[in-house]
């Protein structure tokens, strides 16, 4: 079905058409992030959104990766295990407040990314894939056998986070930190899309050869994708411990890493809000299809391999065209009055 | 010290078993198949249902009866490669490289889960198990099974060299990795050759997870993930596209393991073989054995 929407111009697929090019989409989703509680404010359901929150942030950090500059990043649970770990290290073992963790938790994310992807992404991409899939075993493993991170049983009692002495550790400070967060990395994320570094992404993805002779230092510009997504995998990873306030290894396996691979491919690579949808699909429906739930991850490689074949673009494609900035109009009207004066005299 | 290389040589030799397929995919299509490391996985299980039905028929048999479940898993698993390119990789062929590797993500998902659907999620007991006599060879302990598993494993390899060095069918293959569409017009059937190279690839891992089954006497449905890492790494170690590069690659890291987990201890076994492949890529990506290949745009 949906792929008839995509290809024959009926009025279904011109409706689709105007709803993905609203501009008012990301306004659209932040109220009805913001309003959610107001419907439902169980414990459960509000660890439900909580969750389906960091996800989003997960999937939106891969898309960086994998969306926009088509480098397949299969150990990304590992930033994420480094931001969570991080931060519980530091605040548990030497009482920090989280939020102090943050500039360190980046700085281990950019280390670590320029670890796995310095000497790799010189290389042809499919090697990356692999040793991605290798890191996140490293670091879970590692986490595993050290003891400054709770071995096999991990870190627990990482305090809740407090701003201006409010305390947002409650379930409800908690999921509207989230929010603002993760509105903020989504935000954050599109706009490096649209970005001047964000087409060269892009160009990278369609050919990299051709980016090369066009004079992009590829090498300098995917390692930046890479460690944009390290980053924001880093800071999913400081909320994640806020909420569950306890870590362990089990948390930070590769099926996380594929889960999130997932939400970036249904929805649609580089698309933001396809990716974002894609995201919230992947982390709510287990919750509803609770006795299915053995047969989902099954069906989860089957759905991969389908949408691989028929319909690569996933469910909501990026557009292919660049909107122009209102900037960019202005500077082609003044160009235009300026040639127009020229041409008179 | 005798104890750990013989050790790592045997280990090395499972490992080199399931690298061999890898390798062969890659240096063909260029396919880094993820789900290469299941269908060793898939080989396990497969023996372990054909020991299961058959019990108490094999156990009395013991060697023998491995050696049959041995050709069945490899038949299976070998079926199973085939299916496996026909269904997911082959409507994929020219599309973008990115969307190839998610789809070989996707089918090594599949037949995960797929198993865990079939078999459960507890690890199963090998109903025969390789434990006996034991000989002192310079100072090593070696059991008669170690001794036999990797005469198998030898005598599979050279099979494989023989079948790719010395047969048609390989020099179809060798002929399509040095360039797909000239091979075509020289009238090889390239659709035909690939799954073939499938089938093969897949029956060796399928070998090498029967072998592990009853070695280790354990198995569950994501014992191939691991493998199919420590695989790839013997294979970038021997350099990719070679086959004798992996069997190589294969040994050494066996043996790099052995002393390594000797050395720093055994929990760190697994992050010392990855570690590896990491240092490896970046100072010598090509392997031991590989030679500089360039991309053509």
């Amino acid at each position: 079905m949906t792929t008839n929407f995509a290809t024959s111009p009926t009025r279904a697929s011109a409706l689709f058409d105007r709803l993905q090019q609203n501009r008012y989409l990301g306004l659209i989703g932040l109220a009805v992030a913001a309003l959610a509680p107001f419907i439902t404010a169980t414990n459960y359901a509000l660890s439900v959104m909580t969750s389906a929150l960091l996800f989003v942030m997960l999937a939106v950090g891969l898309n960086i990766v994998v969306g926009y500059c088509g480098l397949l990043d299969l150990g990304y649970a590992a930033f994420f295990a480094i931001g969570a770990y991080v931060s519980g290290v530091l605040a548990t073992r030497y009482g920090w407040p989280l939020l102090a963790t943050v500039p360190v938790v980046i700085v281990a994310a950019v280390v670590a990314g320029i670890v796995i992807g310095g000497p790799t992404l010189r290389l042809r991409s499919d090697y990356l894939a692999i040793v991605t899939l290798g890191f996140g075993e490293i670091i879970r493993i590692t986490a595993n056998n050290l003891t400054i991170t709770g071995g096999p049983s991990g870190i627990y009692g990482i305090p809740g986070i407090t701003l201006l002495g409010i305390d947002l550790s409650g379930p409800v400070g908690l999921y509207y930190t989230c929010v603002v967060v993760v509105a903020l990395a989504v935000l954050g994320a599109a706009r490096l899309g649209r970005s001047r570094l964000g087409r060269a992404w892009r160009f990278i993805r369609e050919d990299e050869d051709a980016a090369e002779a066009m004079g992009i230092n590829t090498y300098r510009v995917k390692l930046a994708a890479y460690i944009g997504g390290a980053i924001w995998g880093g800071l999913a990873g400081i909320l994640f411990g806020a909420q569950l306030s306890a870590i362990s290894p089990p948390s930070f396996t590769f099926l996380w890493s594929a889960l999130i691979l997932m939400a970036v491919v249904l929805g649609g690579m580089g698309s933001t809000p396809g990716v974002v949808l894609g995201a919230i699909f992947i982390s709510v429906l287990p919750e509803l299809l609770r006795e299915a739930a053995d047969y989902r991850y099954f069906v989860f490689g089957i759905l991969l391999i389908v949408v691989m074949i028929f319909r690569r673009q996933g469910l909501w494609p990026a557009r292919a065209v660049e909107r122009q900035s209102r900037r960019d109009l202005r500077e082609a009207e003044k160009h235009d009055a300026g040639k127009a004066k020229e041409v008179v005299p | 010290m005798t104890q750990l290389l013989w050790n790592g040589l045997f280990v090395g030799s499972f490992y080199a078993l399931v690298a061999l397929g890898y390798t062969m995919v890659y240096g063909i299509i260029r396919l880094l198949n993820f789900a290469h490391g299941d269908l060793y996985m898939l080989g396990a299980f497969v023996g372990f249902g054909v020991l299961s039905v058959a019990g108490g028929l094999a156990t009395g048999l013991g060697f023998v009866a491995l050696l049959i479940v041995l050709i069945i898993a490899m038949l299976v698993t070998g079926t199973a490669g085939l299916l496996l390119e026909r269904i997911a990789y082959r409507p994929l062929r020219g599309a973008p490289r990115l969307s190839v590797l998610i789809t070989a993500v996707g089918a090594s998902f599949a037949i995960e889960y797929g198993m865990r659907l079939v078999a459960g999620p507890n690890p199963e007991v090998y109903p025969v198990r390789l434990a006996g006599d034991s000989v002192n060879v310079l100072g090593a302990r070696i059991t008669i099974q170690q001794a036999s598993l990797i005469l198998i494993a030898v005598l599979l390899m050279a099979g494989l060299q023989w079948l790719v060095m010395g047969t048609g069918t390989g020099r179809a293959m060798r002929a399509i990795s040095q360039d797909p569409t000239a091979a075509l017009y020289m009238g090889i059937n390239v659709d035909a050759v690939i799954a073939r190279t499938f089938f093969i690839g897949s029956a060796l891992a399928g070998a090498a997870g029967v072998m592990a089954g009853g070695y280790y006497g354990k198995i569950d449905f994501l014992m191939g993930f691991i493998i199919g890492l420590k695989a790839f790494t013997a294979a970038v170690i021997g350099g990719i596209g070679n086959i004798k590069g992996a069997m190589l690659g294969g040994l050494a890291l066996g043996l790099l393991e052995s002393i390594g987990t000797a050395w720093i201890g055994g929990q760190w076994r697994d992050v010392f073989a990855f570690s590896f492949l990491i240092i490896f890529l970046t100072l010598r990506p090509t392997g031991i054995l590989g030679e500089r290949v360039t991309e053509r745009v």
